[in-house]
């Protein structure tokens, strides 16, 4: 019962971090019908960011308490990834709005290639350790302990959350948006800027990248280039688990997919009488996705469409 | 062999020259490469060829079809293994290559199918994602296979794999003929050109066939191409299969060319680089995805050369690590012949049209 529930509270960690991706991908999608490739790499982006601006401030002698050191380096990582974003749309995206689907894709795995390498040049191939300033304090909840960092993670992620779903649905940008996502067209007969709306989804998408980035990299104490593929294929998983394109189906996607995939862990090697151990976590997240799009390819909240392309 | 597939619209005579011109420098190019180059060019073209069979396989899928595939390497991966567990110390099985190399094909069909057949609903980016997470799924279990039964030897990969024996001829051995040594990449050079030729054939003669006809009719549209009477499921896993054939036959080959294969060899940037062969060759189109290819697989490695020695030139040091600043142009290449050139280096006259009328309207 022990494991049971450590593994639900794991799952809700790397499923809150994987939601606030999930964000990222299907604001994008809803809004262009398109997968948003480099999504990933704006994600370690954002890790990298922070761990540099907090390595160097503790290298200045800068001596505040570390969850300030951290808060400063997400305000300079969240402009840089949102502008990161920005670029992504205007070099990948946006020259080629009506070619082939095939052509956006290209360019989109070309820029995530280009950013890995910019990674590798800055911060080199090897694992870059996130400072140890952030207390590593475990509560104990029914036997199963779970680090105070965790816990922010959790609620931070469902504030950011609940804050994007209020801005989609009561401000006029979030009309703008979801006009946008409905007819472009229409849309810009009715006064919105469509290429503003397009370019501020990316750039509201990336910051989000941003944060997960930096939780990614505080839970995990560590970034690396290639750190973007995995998470953000999982996230992907996670937005079209619970309907790609649906903001609310995102996040119950993500914290779906992060318990299946501890709970997997967990319990696999027992499953299987100790055939396949613990390091098949990563096909879970695969395995979700091809069952999902087998049996349910709408997701969870998402609407029924007739074609999906 | 390129040159040969546009024959049709050439007149008999020239027909038969072009033929005869590209078969003579197909049979002395490695003699001149070698020559001049040296061995380590000669084994880069024999990369090239390879690369053209998974190029092909790929475009039936891809070009064809018009079924996007991101794990395509999945398909050589397993026909790599099916050669090297079937001819290696490994498990000390040693079967020839004639077994080998069919049976490699025969079950990279089959994995052609397994993921075909859940996948037949989706289309475009959805496709792409699944077949991405499909030759991620293969990657981990090879990984992994090695405990508590040892099967693919996880991480470590397969050692001393058999190389391919015609009679008792070696291909492992350089070849001794009238006091002149032949190192193995030449023996290895004409036998992948024959099997080359044969995958270049049987895509030529499929594009041409009733089921490349059917296989364009779903591409533009599935649902009138249904009303035709056209059997989508069929017609979709057949492609699968076809495309996953060639790729099991080129990794056999790989297998016994590079005598040791491991899962590193079968990541995700592999599947990125055959797609983008076809693509920046010009998709569909045989002679364009053959030019994809081979520019592909050489120009990484020219620029290999060239990096290194260039920087110290103009700065006298190394600024960019060469291997760093490789993938930093192909990420770029892809960026900017994406939009300045979607259609590729050298589509096929309709898909060039399409485009026109595209950038047009």
């Amino acid at each position: 019962m022990d494991i049971f529930l450590q593994q639900i509270l794991n799952g809700l960690v790397l499923g809150s971090i994987y939601a606030l991706i999930a964000l990222g991908y299907t604001m994008v999608y809803g809004i262009m019908g398109l997968i948003n490739f480099a999504h990933g790499e704006v994600v370690m982006m954002g890790a990298m960011v922070t761990i540099t601006v907090v390595t160097s401030l503790m290298g200045a002698g800068v001596n505040l308490p570390g969850p300030i050191l951290v808060l400063i380096g997400l305000v300079i990582a969240i402009p840089a990834c949102a502008l990161l974003g920005y670029t992504i749309e205007r070099v990948a995206y946006r020259p080629l709005r009506n070619a082939p689907r095939l052509a956006p894709l290209i360019t989109a795995i070309g820029l995530s290639i280009v950013l890995q390498q910019v990674a590798i040049l800055i911060w080199g191939r090897n694992y870059i350790p996130f400072p140890s300033i952030l207390s590593h304090d475990t509560v104990e909840i029914f036997g199963a302990s779970i680090t105070v960092l965790q816990i922010m993670i959790i609620v931070l992620c469902l504030v950011i959350m609940a804050g994007l779903l209020i801005m989609v649905e009561k401000t006029k940008l979030g009309r703008a948006m979801r006009a946008t996502s409905q007819n472009p067209g229409v849309a810009s007969l009715m006064g919105v800027n469509v290429n503003t709306i397009i370019s501020s989804t990316f750039m509201l998408g990336s910051a989000l990248g941003a944060i997960a980035g930096v939780m990614v990299a505080t839970n995990y104490d560590q970034a690396h280039y290639y750190m973007g593929f995995l998470i953000g294929l999982k996230a992907f998983t996670a937005a079209v688990l619970g309907g790609i394109g649906n903001l609310g189906g995102a996040v119950a996607g993500g914290i779906l997919l992060g318990i299946i995939e501890s709970l997997g862990a967990g319990y696999i090697g027992t499953l299987t009488g100790g055939f396949l151990g613990s390091h098949y976590q990563d096909i879970f997240a695969f395995m979700v996705l091809i069952l999902v799009l087998i049996f349910r390819p709408s997701g969870l909240l998402g609407e029924k469409m007739a074609d999906r392309a | 062999m390129t040159m040969a597939l546009e024959m049709n619209k050439l007149d008999t005579n020239k027909k038969v020259g072009l033929f005869l011109v590209s078969a003579i420098v197909l049979a002395v190019l490695p003699f001149v490469v070698g020559g001049l180059l040296g061995n380590s060019w000669l084994r880069i073209i024999d990369f090239a060829l390879l690369y053209v069979m998974l190029a092909l396989g790929l475009n039936i899928v891809v070009g064809f079809a018009g079924l996007l595939d991101l794990g395509f390497i999945a398909f050589y991966a397993v026909g790599a293994y099916t050669f090297a567990l079937l001819g290696s110390p490994h498990f000390d099985i040693h079967l020839p290559f004639y077994i080998t190399i069919p049976l490699g094909a025969l079950v990279a069909a089959f994995f052609g199918i397994l993921l075909g057949t859940p996948v037949l609903r989706l289309k475009g980016d959805y496709l792409a994602i699944v077949t991405l997470g499909f030759g991620e799924i293969v990657r981990i279990f090879m990984n992994n296979l090695n405990a508590p039964i040892n099967i693919t030897n996880g991480p470590q990969g397969i050692n001393l794999i058999d190389p391919v024996k015609i009679g008792g001829l070696s291909f492992g051995k350089p070849l001794e003929i009238a006091g002149h040594s032949f190192n193995s990449v030449y023996l290895y050079y004409y036998f992948f050109l024959a099997l080359t030729v044969l995958v270049v054939i049987m895509a030529w003669r499929l594009q041409h066939s009733r089921i490349g006809r059917a296989w364009v009719a779903m591409r533009e549209d599935s649902i009138a191409a249904a009303a035709m009477g056209l059997n989508i499921r069929n017609i979709k896993l057949l492609a699968f299969s076809l495309g996953a054939l060639s790729g099991g036959v080129a990794g056999g080959l790989f297998a016994s060319f590079q005598g040791f294969i491991s899962p590193e060899s079968f990541g995700l940037l592999e599947s990125v680089m055959i797609l983008a062969m076809i693509v920046l060759g010009g998709m569909g189109h045989i002679p364009g995805v053959i030019l994809g290819a081979v520019v592909l697989t050489v120009a990484p490695e020219v620029l290999r050369d060239v990096i290194g020695p260039l920087q110290m030139h103009t700065f006298g040091r190394m600024l960019i690590d060469p291997e760093n600043a490789r993938m930093l142009i192909f990420g770029l290449a892809l960026v900017i012949m994406m939009l300045l050139r979607p259609e590729g280096m050298w589509p096929s006259k309709r898909r060039k049209a399409e485009f026109d009328d595209a950038k047009k309207g």
